[in-house]
């Protein structure tokens, strides 16, 4: 009982984080006090202060401003990465645990060959390649990081093909394509689900460190990622610089995975009856 | 026990807590089982037959809840028995046979194995006198190849030899009250005979007392001496086989009888 | 009219052991089944798990394919009932859409005309349409699959063990729905069951299967008072009766 009441509370608390996240991104302009490419030359490198509650940086830019306007850039990464993921996934994964046979063979082997790739020196590759713009990037993580959600859907559609549902379906004349989308996919969903919220956590940490890297999200685009670059070498003097950004990235990927959690924990009972 | 009565239940209750409210699965049962007879209890789906088996070895599993009530077996209430009195009683004194043969037994443990686990939790005697009893057993009940069976493995053992293999851990310590549920509704119709006639058999030689719930009315009318019809927790009407089926006194027994005989 | 004729079906599936999935053997679960059903008879197909009627149902209906052997069907407008109430229907769906469906997918059109009546014929509100299957009990549940097969027209429904999950009180109620729509539709049933109580009820003709072949087939009067097949004859000694004295004391 005590476990589920601390689950449940650390649950809503990371819910509330990550809505007050989708608010910052929603509603920047409003709540950013400063404009986050402004430059300031006579405040930099300020500690935090009521001016600039997180400080400024080496250009005497306001960093809360800049951490609102980041997490437009982090969460939409995150978001359509994902995205971009789940449905290649479930493409991959239903065609191939429909179909069975041959073609889920050929299918899952190019999976597993995806999953030897060290996905992030791919990405990294990649990116080294083309330029690193923020369209690349959502792209580049969404394309390396498929293969999970595939499995997932594939094993549930495993399963569920076999249901009575779909075979009267399919007396009743309809045709693959109707049955996967109308059926299967439905009711396959519920790990999917799990699997993007966590997902969006691990697309955030990878812009990151991508951004980090200096070939993610390019200055004077404000990035959590960036700020970090940034803050790198200032370390020592303005602590600010680094912290902040660090504990917005930590916080956001730890609320995702906490609901990612939570709701597998909601769907397990429900999925064992 | 003086008058003959080998089990006595009153007012037996449980009760499971779930979001949607407490269910009362079993709400005020009262019935004895008489020593030598086999007492039928007859429900449907729902109806909290087995729960009531369950009840009366104390194996009911939270959130269900055994709220209130007496289980008199030859004069001590299970229901206030403490647990190393209860583990004494189950398995040696009463024992109870499942209807699903294949989730009685451990996948990874052979037969025979699990049988002699039975027989040494109960008895003081050496590996090879249990050994002996178990393989006694697996011919008592008649199952075809007893010494192969025992070193089977469950999954390798069909449906019927399971339950007669079930039915042989149930009898190795001697109990004297039998609790069957449902043994034979997993099993085909012809296995089904079978069984029940090895049943019979046990029943007579042994003159144990059998507690028989099934849903299916045939199955209690060959079987049962006594039964109690079970609806929604309560027992709707009781007594003599003979009585309830050819004059059933309360309405809801008499359209359970007439959907049996509309398909005779 | 026949409506569906049988020859020599045969079905094995492989028994695939090891992490290559190698076949180390097969079982036959069809041996040479023939049959053939006349349009508006209701044709019973009996037998004890394992015998092969469920996969010569799915087989009639086009969801398996046989190995050998010729399905011919005087008619395309086939349906089905399955056993499970619980998982005959998309947990999913609204029971609207469920209904829906054989109709969209045969271009009907007043769907929601169509989809409303037949709840008359299964005794369901109105309100039912717009709850989840699981908001429902087994029988209704039942019912609602049995509204299913009949909207879209057919002229030949296979039902596989269609009450073989529900109580013994709701079960007479399905039947006799089934019986009351053969009647008003001039329905032609296939009907599949392990019990031979109901197969008795339902069925014109029957045939007893084992081990994937047809061991005795005629009108169901006629195999059951004098079967002459060994196994039909101990499938019908199997049979426990409710009759009072049917067990002497």
């Amino acid at each position: 009982m005590m476990a589920e009441l601390i689950r449940n509370r650390m649950a809503a608390s990371a819910l509330a984080f990550i809505i007050l996240m989708l608010v910052f991104a929603a509603f920047a302009p409003a709540i950013a006090p400063y404009n986050p490419t402004e430059i300031d030359t006579k405040n930099i490198l300020t500690a935090p202060s009521k001016a600039h509650i997180f400080g400024t940086d080496t250009l005497g830019r306001d960093i809360f401003s800049r951490i609102v306007y980041g997490s437009r850039i982090s969460l939409s990464i995150g978001f359509i990465a994902v995205g971009i993921a789940v449905l290649i996934g479930i493409f991959f994964g239903s065609v191939a645990g429909y179909y069975g046979g041959r073609i889920d063979s050929i299918m899952m082997r190019f999976v597993d060959i995806m999953l030897c790739f060290p996905t992030f020196f791919l990405i990294l590759a990649v990116i080294a390649v083309l330029e690193p713009s923020i369209f690349n990037i959502m792209v580049v993580i969404g394309a390396t990081g498929w293969m999970g959600v595939a499995r997932l859907i594939r094993a549930e559609i495993l399963t569920l093909k076999e249901r009575e549902y779909v075979m009267a379906s399919k007396v009743m004349g309809a045709r693959p394509a109707w049955m996967i989308v109308r059926h299967l996919i439905p009711n396959a969903i519920g790990p999917v689900l799990v699997s993007a919220t966590l997902g969006v956590g691990g697309a955030i940490l990878v812009e990151s460190a991508l951004s980090f890297l200096g070939i993610g999200v390019q200055p004077p685009t404000p990035s959590w990622g960036n700020m970090l670059m940034d803050g790198k070498s200032t370390l020592g003097v303005a602590w600010w610089h680094t912290v902040f950004p660090g504990l917005f990235i930590l916080f956001t990927v730890l609320a995702y995975n906490l609901l990612g959690e939570a709701l597998r924990d909601f769907l397990e009972p429900r999925l064992r009856r | 026990m003086m008058d003959g009565t080998i089990l006595k239940v009153r007012d037996l209750k449980t009760h499971f807590q779930t979001d949607r409210g407490v269910v009362k699965a079993v709400d005020g049962v009262d019935f004895d089982v008489r020593t030598g007879e086999t007492f039928g209890i007859v429900g449907e789906s729902g109806s909290g037959k087995t729960l009531t088996a369950l009840s009366i070895l104390k194996l009911v599993a939270p959130p269900g809840r055994i709220v209130s009530g007496s289980v008199v077996f030859k004069s001590e209430d299970l229901l206030l028995l403490d647990a190393e009195r209860l583990r004494k009683i189950r398995g040696s004194k009463i024992s109870m046979v499942f209807q699903e043969p294949a989730s009685a037994f451990n996948p990874v443990f052979t037969i025979g194995y699990q049988i002699i686990e039975a027989v040494m939790a109960h008895q003081a005697v050496k590996m090879s006198k249990a050994r002996d009893l178990a393989m006694e057993f697996l011919k008592r009940a008649r199952i075809a190849d007893p010494a192969k069976a025992y070193h089977d493995y469950p999954h390798q053992l069909s449906g019927g030899a399971k339950q007669r293999a079930m039915i042989a851990m149930a009898l190795v310590n001697s109990p004297e009250l039998l609790i069957l549920d449902e043994p034979t509704t997993a099993l085909d119709v012809t296995i089904q005979s079978q069984i029940l006639d090895l049943l019979d058999e046990i029943r007579e030689r042994e003159r144990l007392s059998t507690l028989f719930i099934s849903h299916d009315f045939g199955v209690i009318a060959r079987m049962c001496d006594r039964v109690a019809v079970m609806r929604k927790g309560l027992i709707v009407e009781s007594g003599d086989k003979a009585q309830i089926l050819n004059d059933p006194k309360e309405e809801y027994t008499v359209s359970l009888l007439e959907s049996v005989k509309a398909l005779a | 009219m026949t409506i569906l004729e049988c020859k020599d079906i045969t079905k094995s599936f492989p028994i695939k052991r090891g992490y290559l999935q190698e076949e180390v053997g097969a079982v036959k679960a069809l041996d040479g089944v023939s049959l053939s059903i006349n349009k508006g008879e209701v044709f019973g197909l009996v037998g004890e798990s394992g015998c092969g009627k469920t996969t010569l149902g799915k087989i009639i209906l086009g969801v398996l394919k046989q190995d050998s052997g010729t399905v011919a069907l005087a008619t395309r407008r086939i349906q089905v009932i399955f056993q499970d109430p619980f998982n005959s229907l998309d947990p999913k769906m609204r029971v609207f859409d469920i209904l829906a469906e054989g109709l969209i997918l045969q271009g009907s059109s007043e769907i929601r005309k169509k989809v409303e009546s037949s709840l008359d014929l299964i005794s369901l509100p109105k309100g039912a349409l717009d709850k989840y299957p699981h908001q429902f009990s087994g029988g209704e549940r039942q019912r609602i699959a049995i509204a299913r097969a009949v909207l879209t027209d057919p002229e030949f429904i296979v039902c596989d063990e269609p009450v073989s999950s529900l109580d013994v009180t709701i079960q007479l109620q399905i039947l006799r729905l089934l019986k009351d729509i053969r009647k008003q539709f001039s329905m032609t049933y296939l009907f599949i069951s392990h019990d031979l109580r109901v197969i008795k009820f339902m069925s014109d003709r029957v045939a007893v299967m084992r081990q994937g072949r047809i061991v005795e087939e005629g009108p169901v009067r006629q195999v059951y008072t004098s079967p002459s097949h060994p196994y039909t004859r101990e499938l019908l000694s199997s049979i426990l009766e409710v009759y009072p004295d049917a067990y002497g004391q």
